[in-house]
């Protein structure tokens, strides 16, 4: 009887004591969890890098051309003779198309998302809302030969004075270009807006279209706002569009109908010419390139608090 | 002889083609409570949809028969769905309340119907809150929202919002069941009181919850075809203690359900 028990005990103790299986899977899910940890911190890392470049770069810049200087002047010529290092010019630039493409896509934006979630059709919003986003995937280099070669000549025969490169035809392209992020985003923003709510609205007699400017935008708004503003981060970053159809001549105005230049736009133009590296005229990107960094992690800053705040409204 | 708010003849409800509740005729007397029971899935909720078309808003759902409101048939050729809701009010089995301010949600009927004066929207929010018997806890924070109200007190809210658009008859889908047993009596309260004015359609499965509060009772049971069909319809003291059906007999007395 003692002699079965200490053997029985002694089975089990063995089948506590770790094989060598155990220890491969142990290890195993340690090199899991490790390229894993690996692969998160390769963006987090490229991230970091990034901004170091272009602090590094961007401070022998402020040491010849001042803060002040920088942020007041209204010229930018860093590539004439007479340089200038204003960078409003480049911000109003931006702006502009920004703005342009914000007033474009915001209002079709959400009206195409208050369509599909409380118009459509299960069937035509399981086509629409996939067709809408094939918009997003087409490569902006088309958008920019779109905005120059179509949409600029179709323009000009409704304004005679519009200048072959112009902020206007850019700016609308790039409108388009964003549409489905606002519908996207704030469809899924309306769709989250729990069903009982419509109910109580239709309930008391309220039409479809109350419910929706009643209840459901309200309740979705957040979400909505979150959306315009990740959208006016895209806007402000954009590139290819504005650096094709809207210009390199960076001048301070607000007049859509002329060519202009926008931050971006800059960059790639010195980036792409012959202008010699560790030069002062060189290093004017990292300076611009850190504003623009600075502008759209604020925009990008702001959305995700909106964000977080909207995900705690149905808790 | 009691006077009929509501009837229904010969009332079939298809979901996708299928019947989920079949040749229902029922009549609902002004200023009673009625309660529908049965167990789950027997078509009560199917039912109350009815009496304000709520069942339009399902794409699949088909109705043939008739539901009478006073004499007209709410789905007639003419008959306005919005009109009809105003009039047939309904609370739903999870409190509701818009992510808005309590006075906002009590306001939402009356602004949807073009009230716009400040003074009156007051009054009408005061009138309900109190019909609901909620002011007394919420007046000194009526801009609050809604949503940091505890459960009872936003099913009574809700309660409240649908009492603002004057309806004559409230429809209720288990309002209490999301409740505790407090706040549970105190919708049972106030059930009592609204049926001074009101026509009340509660749809309970809390047979003790019909016994305490109704007048009326309906009791239907899907059979093996997983139809639903009213059983027995009474006054509900007789349906309690002398049902005439042996089905209604076994479900009140727990034998199923
Ligand atoms: N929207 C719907 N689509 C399809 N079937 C439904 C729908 N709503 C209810 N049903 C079906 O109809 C029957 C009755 O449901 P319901 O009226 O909710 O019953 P109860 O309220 O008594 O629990 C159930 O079999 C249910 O599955
Ligand atoms: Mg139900």
């Amino acid at each position: 009887m003692g002699l079965m028990s200490r053997s029985a005990a002694g089975i089990y103790a063995a089948r506590l004591q770790r094989g060598m299986a155990t220890r491969w899977r142990e290890w195993g899910e340690l090199a899991i969890q490790g390229l894993l940890l690996f692969a998160a911190m390769v963006s987090v890392f490229t991230t970091l890098g990034i901004v170091a470049v272009l602090v590094i770069e961007a401070v022998p810049f402020f040491q010849q051309v001042s803060l002040i200087e920088f942020l007041t002047d209204p010229q930018w010529t860093p590539l004439f003779a007479q340089k200038h290092f204003g960078i409003l010019p480049l911000v109003a630039g931006t702006f502009l198309t920004s703005a342009v493409a914000l007033a474009l896509a915001m209002p079709v934006g959400l009206l195409s998302a208050i369509y599909l979630s409380e118009y459509a059709p299960a069937r035509v919003r399981a086509i629409l809302k996939p067709a809408l986003e094939v918009l997003a995937g087409i490569p902006t280099v088309v958008y920019g030969y779109f905005a120059l070669l179509f949409v600029t000549p179709l323009l000009k025969r409704v304004i005679p004075d519009l200048e072959t490169f112009n902020a206007l035809s850019a700016g609308l392209t790039m409108g388009i270009m964003i549409i489905p992020l606002i519908s996207s985003l704030s469809e899924d923003a309306l769709y989250a807006v729990p069903g009982s709510l419509r109910e109580a609205a239709y309930a008391l007699g309220a039409t479809r279209l109350e419910v929706a400017l009643r209840v459901v935008i309200p309740a979705a708004l957040s979400g909505i706002v979150a959306s315009f503003i990740l959208a006016a981060s895209r806007a402000i970053g954009e590139t290819m569009i504005v650096a094709i159809a809207a210009g390199q001549r960076p001048i301070l105005t607000l007049d859509p109908r002329r060519a202009i230049e926008t931050m971006t736009a800059y960059i790639v133009q010195v980036s792409l010419g012959d202008t010699p590296h560790g030069t002062l005229e060189f290093r004017t990107i990292f300076a611009v390139g850190l504003v623009l960094f600075l502008l759209t992690l604020v925009f990008n800053l702001i959305a995700l608090r909106i964000i977080e705040r909207y995900r705690e409204v149905y808790r | 002889m009691e006077e009929i708010v509501l009837e229904t003849q010969n009332l079939t409800v298809y979901y996708n083609g299928r019947p989920a509740i079949e040749g229902i005729s029922l009549r609902i007397p002004r200023r009673r409570i009625t309660a529908i029971i049965g167990p789950s899935g027997c078509g009560k909720s199917t039912l109350l949809r009815c009496f304000n078309r709520m069942n339009d808003l399902i794409p699949s759902a088909r109705v043939t028969g008739r539901v009478l409101f006073e004499g007209v048939d709410l789905y007639g050729p003419d008959v306005d769905v919005v009109e009809v809701r105003r009039r047939i009010g309904m609370v739903f089995q999870k409190p509701n309340p818009f992510p808005k301010s309590i006075y906002e949600n009590v306001a939402f009927g009356p602004r949807i119907q073009g009230i716009r004066d400040r003074r009156r929207l007051d009054e009408i929010v005061e009138r309900c809150l109190r019909a609901a018997a909620l002011w007394d806890e919420v007046k000194d924070k009526l801009h609050q929202n809604a949503l940091t109200l505890s459960g009872g007190q936003q099913q009574r809210l809700c309660i409240a919002r649908a009492l603002a658009t004057e309806p004559e008859v409230l429809l209720m889908d288990e309002p209490a069941s999301a409740l505790d047993p407090i706040a549970t009596m105190k919708i049972e309260d106030l059930m009592r009181e609204l049926a001074r004015e009101y026509t009340i359609v509660i749809v309970t499965h809390n047979m003790q919850q019909a016994a305490r509060v109704s007048d009326y009772t309906a009791f239907m049971l899907a059979g093996e075809d997983r139809v639903g069909r009213l059983i027995e319809f009474g006054p509900t003291q007789q349906i309690f203690t002398r049902p005439r059906d042996r089905r209604t007999e076994d479900y009140i007395t727990g034998r199923f359900g």
